[in-house]
Formats: C-alpha cells, sequence, structure tokens
C-alpha cells in the first residue's frame, strides 16, 4: 500500500527537504506511523497528545477531508495522496 | 520595507469588493528572489462577514504550484469588511496556531469600511503579538 504524502514546507527538513515522500500502510494511522518511522519528527505535530490529529491540522487523503472520513482510520490505498495542511484562519 | 506591486494590490482589493459582505482571503506567494510576485485567490469556506477559513483544498492546490515554482508563501490575506485593517482577536488566535507552521509569514489585511477607499496594511503576529510593517505599494 505505497502512498505518496504531501508535506508542508516546515516538516520537509525532517524528510532530506522533499516536498512529496512515499509511505505505507492500510489506514492513515498506520501510513503516519511508518512516516515517523522512515523520518524521526515529521508527525510529531501533525498527531495530539492524545493520539488523534491536531485540531488545527487538515489532513486529506486524495481530495478528501479524513475528519469525514474516519479520521486516523481512514482507509489508504495503493496510489492515494495524503495532504498535511495547517489551518489558515482568522476573522474580524 | 517590503514592496508590493500595485497589480498585485489590486488583485487583492478587487477580490475583496467582489467576496463583500463575506470576507475574502488568499495567499501571496514569493518569487526566488523573496518578492511578491503572485496572488492565489482562495475560497473562505466559513462565506462568512466575519471569519475565514482558507479551504484546504485550495491551500494544497496553491502549496503545489509554489513548489512547482520553488517558490514560497510570502504573505496570506483577508479582508475585514465591516471594521478596520487591523488583526482582530480572532485573527491574533488562529495566526498564533498557525505560526510554527507558517514562521515569518505576514498577514495582509484590507478593509473594506470604506469601499471607494480600501485599506490594505501588513502585520506580523506571534504568540498574539501584533507588530505591523510598513509595506510600499509601487
Amino acid at each position: 500500500m505505497a502512498v505518496t504524502v504531501k508535506l508542508p514546507t516546515i516538516l520537509r527538513k525532517f524528510a532530506g527537504n522533499e516536498a512529496r515522500v512515499a509511505a505505507e500502510g492500510a489506514t492513515l494511522g498506520e501510513v503516519l506511523k511508518d512516516l515517523e518511522s522512515r523520518y524521526p519528527g515529521v508527525t510529531k505535530n501533525v498527531l495530539a497528545d492524545g493520539g488523534g490529529l491536531h485540531r488545527f491540522i487538515n489532513v486529506y487523503v486524495n481530495d478528501e477531508d479524513v475528519r469525514y472520513l474516519g479520521s486516523l482510520e481512514t482507509p489508504t490505498s495503493d496510489g492515494d495522496v495524503v495532504s498535511i495542511l495547517p489551518a489558515v484562519a482568522g476573522g474580524a | 520595507m517590503p514592496e508590493l506591486d500595485g497589480v498585485l494590490y489590486k488583485e487583492i482589493v478587487e477580490q475583496a469588493l467582489r467576496e463583500f459582505p463575506n470576507e475574502c482571503c488568499g495567499v501571496v506567494a514569493a518569487n526566488g528572489h523573496g518578492r511578491p510576485a503572485k496572488i492565489f485567490p482562495a475560497r473562505n469556506i466559513d462565506a462568512s462577514t466575519a471569519t475565514y477559513r482558507i479551504d484546504p483544498i485550495d491551500l494544497m492546490r496553491i502549496q503545489d504550484e509554489i513548489d512547482a515554482e520553488d517558490w514560497r508563501v510570502w504573505a496570506f490575506f483577508h479582508s475585514h469588511t465591516h471594521s478596520e485593517a487591523y488583526p482582530s482577536r480572532t485573527d491574533r488566535e488562529q495566526a498564533s496556531h498557525a505560526q510554527d507552521w507558517y514562521p515569518g509569514v505576514r498577514y495582509l489585511i484590507v478593509s473594506l469600511t470604506d469601499r471607494e477607499q480600501p485599506e490594505l496594511r501588513s502585520f506580523f503576529m506571534l504568540d498574539g503579538n501584533v507588530e505591523e510593517e510598513e509595506l510600499s505599494i509601487a
């Protein structure tokens, strides 16, 4: 189950400055675990202390927000693209 | 003093006017010389007069384009349709969550309280504190 993970700029330093890296796993949680084993530190701020996804990080599998798919249990398949996207927001 | 090309300034203001009364938002990318070079409008998924959230799908697409050019994120921009061009409490709170992910990024705010004379100002926000940056629009 090889998927591509797109990293935000600040996390690329953990992965040899690559914007896209490969990882394996049948669920998003497994993919992130595999990613961490390949590039230690890369998921530290993506996962919250309790183990779920950090509140201010949006994670997409292809074009779908994983919050609506099962969060870390979201299934991943060969060729999927996982995007890690820190939230940008505000208001008047 | 950083300089924002008048053409780029106009693109931001026109987007803000187009999306009025809702807040608009987007990204300014800097080229390899560190100069602001392109405006990327984004969808405000809040579709609100009082808040904005950049659609993550748009952010994904914008980041891909910025990566392809070997550019970087220079600023995030949004409009205040009914208040001054100064970071609100919500702006400061949200920026404090984003600061570790986008270090050094500035926030441009365009106010449309007077739609005949929009006002754009530039700010850095760190740990809830605001520092205004003088920006030359040329």
